[in-house]
């Protein structure tokens, strides 16, 4: 992990070949976290492939619900020969979702990018292959978003046993 | 040496007269009211389906199919210390065309559904299926929208609960699935201790409305909110 003052230095890199890549820094529990503009991720990762931070290690989506903008990606790089790791986090807004795909940069970020978009609805523009990856073709929604019901059934018990589905009669 | 030889009235007593009474069948030197006697106590009736319904409950195939951890339990009964082989259960087919047992072990997804339904209707008659652990009989801690539970959409015969049930309890379902295909059905404990009424209810006394809307634990039917 970078510290505090190796993240800043990181920000202020990417800030000098673009001023709006970098909208901020987080620090905590020694780790480090870049908040990037979505319209600007595929250049900041670029920018870290360039610096080191060659592997993906992970790519996946939070709900920040009810902040806003609610949707994240967060982006887990690696640099293999430095074992030296730090997050990029973009945050979409729920009403226009849209961020670039990076698997040009990464071709192993195709399935968790498919994933993101099953669980949490981000479209991720250029992705060569956007279906659904876990949940049914047909299935409408977006399950892992905070304001998704939970779904489930009541649980049989002796007393209303005799309204089960498992009556085959 | 001399060799004594018994009437076969009664239980016989000595193992080497029966055996002489056998070669003497077998050679064809026992006649008259011997013979008779030989044959009344080697034959044993019964009914055709009696007879096949034993043999259905002794020589199950069950199906090659796990799904999550209960699959691991599932392979243990296999083991030595199970043994499943006791009961004639152990040959474990691959193929569903061959098997005539789908015992599900684990959680049942909405997507898997279809496949395991499919595998179900591949497999001939007649065929049973057993729902092993709490996942795919009620959805168990995975009560969410991913799962389906397997009453659903597939006749179960045995659901074993648990989380995931251990070798034993997978045992005695299948134990108890043997004793269904051969026709004698244990009668449930309720019915057996005459224990009807003694329901997981709360009383109007206890606070609940009546004794079906105080039961403790449950949704009113119908509704999953919150669930």
């Amino acid at each position: 992990m970078p510290d505090a003052t190796g993240l800043e230095l990181t920000a202020h890199e990417l800030r000098d070949v673009n001023a709006e890549s970098i909208i901020g820094t987080d620090f905590q529990r020694q780790r480090a976290v870049l908040l990037a503009e979505p319209a600007h991720i595929v250049e900041v990762l670029t920018a870290l492939h360039a610096k080191g931070y060659t592997f993906l290690t992970s790519l996946h989506g939070v709900d920040y619900y009810p902040e806003e903008p609610r949707l994240g990606v967060l982006y887990e790089m690696m640099d293999m020969k430095a074992v030296d790791r730090i997050s990029v986090k973009a945050r979409v807004p729920l009403d226009d979702p849209h961020i670039a795909t990076v698997t040009d940069l990464f071709p192993g970020a195709e399935f968790p990018e498919r994933e993101v978009f099953d669980m949490f609805g981000v479209i991720f523009d250029g992705h060569p292959d956007l279906r659904r990856i876990l949940m049914p073709e047909d299935f409408e929604g977006f399950p892992q978003r905070r304001d998704y019901p939970m779904g489930g059934e009541p649980v049989l018990f002796t007393y209303n046993e005799e309204k089960s589905y498992g009556r085959w009669q | 040496m001399e060799i004594k030889r018994e009437k076969l009235d009664g239980p016989p007593s000595d193992f080497r007269a029966r055996q002489l009474t056998s070669r003497d069948l077998l050679r064809g030197d026992l006649e008259g009211e011997d013979l008779e006697r030989y044959v009344e106590q080697s034959i044993m009736t019964t009914t055709l389906e009696k007879a096949v319904s034993w043999s259905q409950g002794n020589s199950i195939y069950p199906m090659t199919f796990g799904l999550a951890c209960c699959a691991i339990e599932m392979m243990t009964i296999v083991g030595a210390r199970m043994d499943i082989a006791r009961f004639g259960w152990e040959a474990f087919r691959a193929s569903p065309r061959q098997a005539d047992l789908l015992i599900l072990s684990g959680r049942v997804s909405v997507k898997m559904a279809p496949v395991i339904r499919r595998i179900y209707d591949q497999m001939l008659e007649p065929k049973w299926a057993i729902s092993m652990g709490a996942c795919c009989s009620s959805m168990g801690v995975f009560n969410n929208y991913a799962l389906v539970p397997s009453d659903k959409f597939m006749p179960i015969d045995v659901h074993v609960p648990g989380c995931p049930p251990r070798p034993e309890a997978l045992m005695h379902g299948i134990l108890r699935l043997r004793d269904k295909i051969q026709g004698h059905e244990p009668e449930g404990w309720r019915r057996r201790y005459d224990a009807v009424g003694t329901e997981e209810v709360l009383t109007p006394e206890d606070g609940g409305e009546s004794i079906r809307d105080g039961a403790i634990n449950v949704f009113p039917g119908g509704d999953t909110a919150g669930a």
